[in-house]
């Protein structure tokens, strides 16, 4: 009995859901800097609101007795820090419509505005990733800090929405703040409005050359390899990851000698439910799929509004290139070695996210 | 290069701006012993050793200048890019290619000849949605051009290589120029930029890629004068967005949907404004940039411009009056933190 349990042990993949669950709380019970009110209240609790600088809080404040006088208070306005702030920050957006409106700003070779994504385009997703996806940044520690990685991650969700979160959580939760660089289909370079945007957020096109350039000058790249197959699957096929491309992520990787980081992301694969693909439609819009979704067309323009599901987005551990030297791109079975095994990698790390999650909303 | 006296070098299209610019710098370089300028019109340019001769290309006259002339350099740039200015579509595709042919036929035949010097230009990378970032000078490019200028330049340019083949002792630099910029030039690009209201592609902002004419007679000098065989990309480090440049040129623009574009431009073109020609849609659209890197590591040669150092010095020279002063944005700006800071602290005080 001892022996055969053993043996399960030895073959059977263990899936470690602590570590998830740990940093899950520490986070949870992360101290806040700013000082809580000392007032304690009838059931023995202390109060739980911020303190102002008497140590207490609004309601708990004690009244100096002239102050006490007028007791319903117009709501004061700003104190004179909080008036520089805004005057500072007027000044600021009125320095960038001056810019943006003389032209006076700088781009670069791929199209990259950074001054536009950080002030304008970011901003407009962030409540996406905090409010609405309550997106969840794991392992950001295996994302280095100022050289050049290829982000390598699973696709779904109708809208590339997932890409956008990935890209917010590098620039916001990363400690060195970086852009990431997302190697995006020709198809999506081509529709009006939205080719010239996401060329300015700092996308390009998923061309070796662009891809190789990039990581040669320190940057991460990231890339989705199912691409429409991943993006476009039905909902029943949620976490099943699509063929990963031909592996010429790999190959750019294997020569530049950049590691690769295997990225689940979790949650995206529920905010668009396809049930089915309307083929003939996609036929005549020239798309590469027409979804119809559980919410799409049934609920009308109300049905494109993405389902409120709570995120993950797991950094996996690296996969190290280097060791394979730069020649190593040009063997074929070792470029489908290393893509089976990103591949992979990241079902593995969907997995064990799935087990670990309490629901799709929560 | 030469085995006794100095350098013999013809130039074709000399009434070219650049050629003219090209011809001034040989003329005060003493290594330079003679110098011929080919074209159909005489140049206007202050030009003082430079023998001019008025020829077609496609005349056979142009074998005789060059055994004449004895050059042992032909610096080829009468390759022109306005169907206007040639006179109609047809007769640009006759001058740039057939005249090209003709040129090079006369050339194989002169065995004093050691140096080849060919201009063309990006648009052989044509523009597409599908295209790098960045195109090496190396990469087959997605949609090759089929028409206009860019085919005519891929035509060219596929005369040079063959000459190149046949004649594997002449030294071949077939230089790839961006788009021309710089105080004196007038270019359909130039033209665009200067109208009052500038009309793009709705939902499109290509990345332009200039070369100051300044860095490209540097570089067209370099060629005819060392050794640097192949082909190079010759742009100004970096890009501006066409959206920037027409702000930058402080105009108003008006988005026109694709499937309006086309009437307009025919308007544009018939109103004799500028040569509109279909392949610049694409280019309106999607836009082209070229790697600079070989250019950069053959000629050891950093551009003194960069693009958008060149369009904003052309705009200055041109004196191009941008209907929106950038002094009455800062005067609004200043005024209306002024306005605002006075409404915050009012209501600190209230």
């Amino acid at each position: 009995m001892t022996t055969r349990s053993h043996a399960v042990g030895a073959d059977a993949e263990v899936i470690d859901l602590d570590p998830l669950r740990r940093r899950g709380n520490a986070r949870r019970t992360e101290p806040t800097t700013r000082a809580r009110c000392a007032q304690t209240l009838a059931g023995g609790t202390t109060c739980r609101n911020y303190a102002g600088a008497s140590g207490y809080c609004r309601v708990h404040e004690p009244e100096d007795s002239e102050q006490a006088a007028p007791r319903i208070q117009l709501p004061t306005g700003p104190t004179l820090a909080e008036s520089r702030d805004f005057e500072e920050a007027v000044t600021k957006a009125l320095a960038f419509l001056r810019r943006r409106l003389t032209g006076d700003y700088e781009v670069d070779i791929y199209g990259f505005d950074r001054e536009l994504t950080e002030q304008v385009l970011m901003p407009l997703a962030r409540p996406l990733y905090q409010k609405y996806w309550r997106v969840r940044a794991v392992g950001l520690e295996n994302v280095p800090s100022d050289s050049g990685a290829l982000i390598v991650a699973n696709h779904a969700g109708t809208l590339p929405f997932d890409a956008i979160m990935v890209k917010m959580a590098l620039l916001d939760e990363h400690p060195a703040h970086r852009h990431l660089r997302e190697l995006a289909a020709d198809l999506a370079l081509r529709v009006p409005v939205v080719g010239p945007l996401a060329r300015k957020t700092g996308n390009t096109l998923a061309h070796n050359d662009d891809a190789r350039r990039l990581l040669n000058s320190g940057e991460l790249v990231g890339v989705w390899p199912e691409g429409f197959k991943g993006i476009g699957k039905p909902y029943r096929d949620r976490y099943k990851l699509q063929r990963f491309g031909r592996g010429g992520f790999v190959e750019v990787a294997l020569r530049t000698q950049a590691p690769i980081i295997p990225v689940a992301i979790i949650g995206s694969e529920e905010i668009y439910p396809i049930v089915a693909n309307a083929k003939f439609l996609a036929r005549i819009f020239g798309f590469p799929y027409f979804p119809i979704t559980w919410q799409f067309p049934l609920l009308g323009p109300l049905g494109m509004l993405p389902l409120p599901s709570k995120w993950v987005i797991e950094f996996g551990d690296p996969i190290d290139t280097a060791r394979y030297g730069p020649e190593a791109a040009d063997d074929p079975m070792l470029v489908f070695e290393l893509t089976d095994r990103v591949r992979d990698t990241i079902q593995q790390m969907l997995y064990r996210n799935l087990m670990g999650r309490r629901s799709v909303f929560f | 290069m030469s085995d006794e006296g100095g350098r013999r070098i013809l130039i074709t299209g000399i009434a070219g701006a650049l050629a003219g610019r090209l011809a001034a710098r040989l003329e005060a370089d003493e290594r330079v012993e003679h110098l011929v300028g080919v074209d159909l019109i005489e140049p206007s340019h202050d030009l003082s050793r430079t023998e001019f001769v008025r020829t077609d290309l496609r005349n056979p006259l142009v074998a005789k200048v060059l055994d004449s002339s004895r050059a042992d350099t032909i610096v080829h740039l009468s390759i022109t890019a306005a169907p206007h200015g040639a006179g109609g579509r047809a007769r640009m595709k006759e001058l740039n290619v057939i005249g090209t042919m003709q040129l090079l036929a006369a050339a194989q035949k002169s065995m004093r000849l050691r140096k080849l010097v060919v201009k063309s230009t990006t648009a052989v990378y044509g523009s597409n949605y599908a295209d790098p970032a960045l195109f090496r000078e190396e990469v087959a490019p997605g949609g090759a051009p089929r028409s206009g200028y860019s085919k005519d330049a891929v035509e060219v340019e596929g005369y040079g290589r063959a000459f190149g083949r046949r004649r594997s002792d002449v030294t071949l630099s077939v230089l790839r120029f961006a788009n021309f910029i710089g105080p004196d030039v007038d270019s359909p690009l130039t033209r665009y930029l200067s109208m009052p209201v500038v009309p793009t592609v709705f939902g499109y902002d290509p990345r332009l890629q200039l070369v100051h004419e300044d860095d490209a007679v540097e570089i067209l000098f370099r060629s005819t004068m060392e050794e640097h065989p192949g082909i190079y990309n010759v742009a100004g480090p970096g890009i501006v967005y066409l959206s920037q440049a027409v702000r930058l040129a402080g105009k108003p623009s008006v988005s026109v949907p694709l499937p309006f574009v086309n009437g307009l431009a025919s308007l544009v073109r018939r109103a004799g404004a500028i040569d509109f020609s279909p392949e610049q849609l694409q280019f309106l659209m999607f836009g082209r940039v070229g790697s600079i890197d070989r250019m950069r590591a053959e000629f050891d040669y950093e551009p003194q411009y960069s693009t958008k150092a060149a369009l904003l010095q052309h705009l200055q020279a041109a004196g191009i009056q941008p209907l929106i002063q950038p002094e009455m944005i800062e005067r609004a700006e200043r005024e209306l933190a002024d306005v605002i800071s006075r409404v915050g602290r009012v209501l600190t005080r209230g």
